[in-house]
């Protein structure tokens, strides 16, 4: 079996465009939510069970100047390695696919504690659908990557994700931090031996959303 | 633009000014971040910190409004710093030409300005020319008046104090600007511009952009891979709808709206055609009446003869001097002028200011047709905020159309590419293209014509409308894209070559004047080839020179040039300036790389023409008399300003905009009942006044509700909390919205005063969703730019209190 599969999302690049936000409630058939305008770009505000993917926005103004910062966080499952989640599965509720290593909840995480499973992951990703208690995340199109295609998040993205086997997407990983440390020394690749959807930040990843690193 | 998206990645400085790119053109981000990772470097210039400013590297705050004093005092420090490509500059414009004496500027206003008219008498706005008619010029650049010196005159008053003062711009931001971006003007670096609507919604908006084009050409940033002053137009075909005339003060192929005055075809294109009597300059323009027959032919067929002018007198004509824009025509709809209206594909409601005036102006009409995808706020306006439906008499008819997925047309990109789409789903129920509804109904208006008679009958019973499929439902786009492509008329022979009846004409290169040929956009011949093969239907990615211009990828105008002006990438031996980005050079006795602009040799050589090929002295005009409101741009205030007075000048605002006078165009400036600057824009999930995207559940569950961004120090100053809401005021209406409170956007220090700018979306309308509020559009002021009319949307001032 080769490493399977990984994604890289390079917050230095992504524009916060919500492409892959969209594309993701279009592939997976998920409906648009009545939200509110709360003062913010961000929304709908959280991951629920209607929503897999949600970029994050976060503000401030960079230490001792006046000048902002903007930050995008395009969040998403991780695709742990090992993944916490499966510990709340006692069969085959959550499975881990052979071939490209995504972790996907099947209809019958109705029956696994959702608490169980919601607190052991460190990026808090699980979610349940409160009337069916099947519990719902990014499942990395896995029906995509079957069919030989990239997931929907990464074709919609202009700037910023990339997909393929593990191997090539961790050197790719590694060359960008080593480029944009020349600039931004706290550049990393966030727990990147851990996870298949790895992120790349240039600042202290807390800045960015609280669990953006575990 | 002058060049095309996947051309950014070239630059080595990328000023994004007047543009919120990554929000409303998020794939060409992509490029300018391939840029970046080449060591590119991105500038962006705006009144609010945006998606944008968030990668770019310099990010500089501005007033709405002042762009011609940020770039004027850019164009003083390339000129004092000797930062521009001298050898650019007196050979491909008119920086060594000599401006004539009578020419002069004073106190705001160049000479020939008429009060009462509110226009110039443009007459001083003259080179000096020799004994042969050929413009003078000074290659030491010493003459006091040579163009290069009277532009230095001109922007030596643009000081860092008082373009700061005006901008509200720290100093040391613009300077960090300036030499960044001066940095460019070298053979071996390329500085591109982006802009959009930042810098057109505004009253001096051609004059920005003017403003633009010459630092551009300072620095010899023009027709070079990399370079370029590029526009990004806001939806997929706004390129192709402007080359086809969408407004009302051209023909297809910019070519100018026929006036009163112009009775013959012959005085019209006597007008319309430049004369140079420089051998060196192609003056392309010479080719209009090439072009204007052509037009005649391709609209009249047979019937059109040189015996009948080729039916040019059976066109409708504008009166001299009148101007029907977008604002003209909902003044006079507003005083009842106007009986009915055709609105197709727009929300006028939501997207033009002042929609009170609107949405009144829309009463006072007989009756409405509107043809859209959806409902929308204008084609529902009858039941609109404070609207009694049994009192509106206008009766209003919705006609369903057809979106772009749902039929076979072209789409021209703002890099000119004409590429050609099929249709990708069918037609929902009854709903129809446009182009099916309006050659429908112009069927039927033929048809009653020939029964009832009618005023003026010969045009529009001449007018060829053999536009639909033969089954007589569908709009036949590919007849038309051949009609406008153009075809032979009859046998002919050009040169030793012969050209059969019906044949498309291969490029305008072989058009004619003699009724021999027809052509419905000049510009868009050559997108068929000899043979009729559509050439914007090509999807080859084959690259030979390597700068991503993907020459067998659809079709682009003109004649498949890819960056415009390109021979003035050059030198006079026709060497690439920098051959590392090679984009043409002369090789072999011919030209190797991008469509040439021309077929002629190098400058140096016999034969050789200038680069500027569509002006008249073949040159690009530092100096250019052809706007309205100056040769040289001059920063004014815009209607609404926080100022009191210009601090540039006497002349406060625009002096050659109309003011409106209705009751409805109340103005407030300087006036502390209003005093904070708003500035209007559109967020990335929606398009436009969301008439279409506000029925997308996903996008308005990402931005949902109507708000307006606020500084933190705004906030803290009248006690907001982020979220809550608030009403928003100006002189000509009020709207509730919700406060983002954000470090995004700060106070500017403006004439010594701390000036607060606020933001909000035209993105929302009452109809629906019915909790996402309405357009801010309620609060602009309706005036428009001197030469273009393009509603001044960018600035205004309102007030902002805690909803009641």
């Amino acid at each position: 079996m080769s490493d399977g599969k990984s994604i890289l999302v390079d917050t230095s690049r992504c524009t916060g465009c919500r492409g892959c936000q969209v594309a993701c409630k279009q592939w997976n058939d998920l409906p648009g939510t009545r939200t509110k305008q709360a003062g913010t770009y961000q929304n709908p505000p959280d991951f629920s069970c209607d929503t897999y993917k949600i970029v994050r926005f976060a503000e401030g103004k960079k230490e001792g100047s006046r000048e902002p910062y903007w930050y995008f966080f395009a969040d998403m499952c991780r695709h742990c390695m090992n993944p916490p989640c499966m510990s709340a599965s006692d069969k085959d509720e959550i499975v881990q696919d052979e071939a490209t290593g995504a972790i996907v909840y099947t209809k019958e995480t109705k029956n696994i504690d959702f608490e169980t499973a919601r607190s052991s992951c460190p990026y808090d990703v699980p979610r349940q659908n409160p009337d069916s208690k099947v519990l719902s995340k990014c499942t990395m199109c896995i029906d995509r990557m079957r069919s030989g295609l990239k997931p929907a998040c990464v074709l919609s993205c202009p700037t910023a994700m990339e997909f393929g086997e593990r191997e090539a997407i961790l050197k790719l990983a590694e060359e960008r931090v080593a480029e944009l440390k020349k600039i931004w020394p706290k550049a990393k690749a966030i727990d990147a031996d851990e996870v298949r959807v790895i992120f790349i930040v240039t600042d202290d990843p807390k800045k960015y959303h609280t669990h953006a690193q575990a | 633009m002058t060049n095309h998206w996947i051309d950014l990645q070239h630059s080595d400085v990328i000023l994004i000014q007047g543009s919120n790119a990554a929000e409303n053109h998020p794939i060409s981000f992509k490029w300018v971040m391939r840029a970046k990772e080449k060591g590119g470097k991105v500038i962006h210039v705006d009144p609010r910190f945006t998606r944008t400013s968030a990668k770019a590297d310099v990010y500089a705050p501005i007033r709405s409004g002042t762009d011609i004093a940020f770039v004027g005092g850019m164009i003083k420090y390339i000129i004092e710093n000797k930062k521009y490509f001298e050898e650019y500059l007196l050979n491909y414009t008119n920086a060594p030409f000599i401006v004539g004496e009578k020419f002069s500027f004073k106190d705001g206003l160049f000479s020939g300005y008429d009060p009462g008219n509110r226009k110039y008498d443009k007459s001083s706005w003259a080179l000096e020319k020799d004994e042969n008619g050929i413009p003078k010029r000074d290659d030491t650049l010493k003459h006091p008046r040579c163009v290069l010196n009277m532009l230095y005159q001109h922007y030596k008053r643009y000081d860092l104090d008082k373009v700061s003062a005006i901008t509200g711009t720290p100093k040391e931001k613009l300077l960090e600007v300036y030499e960044l971006f001066a940095s460019t003007g070298v053979k071996d670096r390329a500085g591109t511009v982006m802009y959009a609507l930042g810098q057109t919604q505004s009253t001096i908006g051609v004059q920005k952009i003017r403003s633009l084009c010459i630092m551009q050409l300072l620095l010899g940033n023009i027709g070079i891979c990399g370079g370029g002053v590029n526009a990004l137009r806001g939806e997929p075909n706004v390129q192709g709808s402007t080359d086809h005339a969408i407004l009302y003060h051209y023909l297809p192929g910019y070519m100018p709206v026929p006036r009163a005055g112009k009775q013959t075809v012959e005085e019209y294109i006597k007008a319309a055609t430049p004369a140079s009597k420089d051998p060196r300059s192609a003056n392309w323009y010479a080719n209009t009446p090439k072009y204007v027959v052509s037009l005649l032919k391709s609209w009249f067929g047979d019937v059109a003869t040189p015996e009948n002018g080729f039916g040019y007198s059976w066109l409708p004509k504008c009166d001299d001097g009148q101007n029907c824009d977008v604002l003209h025509m909902i003044d006079d709809m507003y005083a009842g002028k106007i009986k009915g209206y055709f609105c197709i594909g727009q929300n006028p409601c939501g997207s033009l200011p002042n929609s009170n005036k609107v949405r009144a102006a829309m009463t006072k009409l007989d009756w409405m047709v509107h043809v859209n995808i959806f409902d929308n706020e204008s084609a529902s306006f009858w039941k609109g905020p404070g609207l009694d439906p049994k009192k509106v008499k206008t009766e209003c008819f919705l006609l369903p159309a057809t979106a772009n997925l749902e039929k076979d047309g072209s789409q021209a990109t703002s890099g000119r590419w004409m590429q050609w789409l099929h249709r990708a789903v069918d037609n929902p129920g009854d709903c129809l293209s446009t182009g099916a509804i309006v050659t429908r109904l112009m069927h039927k208006i033929q048809e009653m014509y020939k029964k009832e008679g009618g005023a003026m009958p010969d045009g529009l019973l001449n007018m060829r409308m053999d536009y639909l499929t033969p089954d007589g439902k569908e709009f036949d786009a590919l007849k038309v894209a051949r009609r406008i492509n153009g075809e032979f008329e009859r046998d002919v022979k050009i040169g030793d070559k012969e050209y059969k009846k019906g044949q498309p004409v291969p490029g305008f290169g072989l058009l004619q004047a003699d009724g021999s040929t027809s052509c419905g956009n000049w510009l868009c011949s050559g997108s068929f080839s000899l043979d009729g093969k559509n050439l914007m239907d090509r999807r080859g990615k084959e690259d030979p020179t390597g700068l991503g211009l993907y020459p067998n990828w659809s079709y682009c105008w003109p004649m498949n040039r890819r960056i415009v002006y390109n021979r003035a990438s050059v030198d006079l031996q026709g060497r690439p300036y920098n051959p590392k980005r090679a984009l043409l050079q002369w090789r072999d006795g011919k030209w190797v790389g991008d469509v040439a602009d021309g077929p002629w040799p190098p400058m140096g050589m016999e034969g050789g023409k200038l680069p500027f090929i569509m002006k008249p002295d073949g040159v690009a005009s530092l100096f250019g008399p052809g706007l309205g409101d100056g040769p040289f741009p001059e920063h004014y205030e815009p209607l609404e300003s926080p100022l009191k007075r210009n601090l540039m000048s006497k002349q406060h605002n625009s002096p050659i905009i109309t003011i409106f006078k209705s009751d409805k165009d109340k103005v407030a400036s300087a006036d502390p009942r209003y005093p904070l600057v708003l500035t209007t824009y559109s967020a990335t999930e929606h398009w436009c006044s969301g008439a279409i995207t506000r029925w997308q559940s996903w996008l308005t569950e990402a931005m949902p509700q109507v708000y307006v961004e606020i500084s933190e120090e705004l906030a803290k100053e009248r006690g907001f909390k982020n979220g809550e809401w608030v009403t928003v005021e100006s002189a000509r209406g009020r709207i509730d919205a919700v406060a983002m409170v954000t470090p995004r956007l700060r106070p500017l220090t403006v004439d010594g005063k701390a000036t607060h700018l606020v933001g909000m979306t035209y993105n929302y309308g009452w109809l629906h969703p019915k909790d996402s509020g309405d357009t801010c559009n309620l609060l602009t002021t309706f005036v428009g730019d001197g030469n273009a009319g393009t509603p001044e949307y960018k600035a205004c001032m309102v007030n902002i209190n805690r909803k009641a």
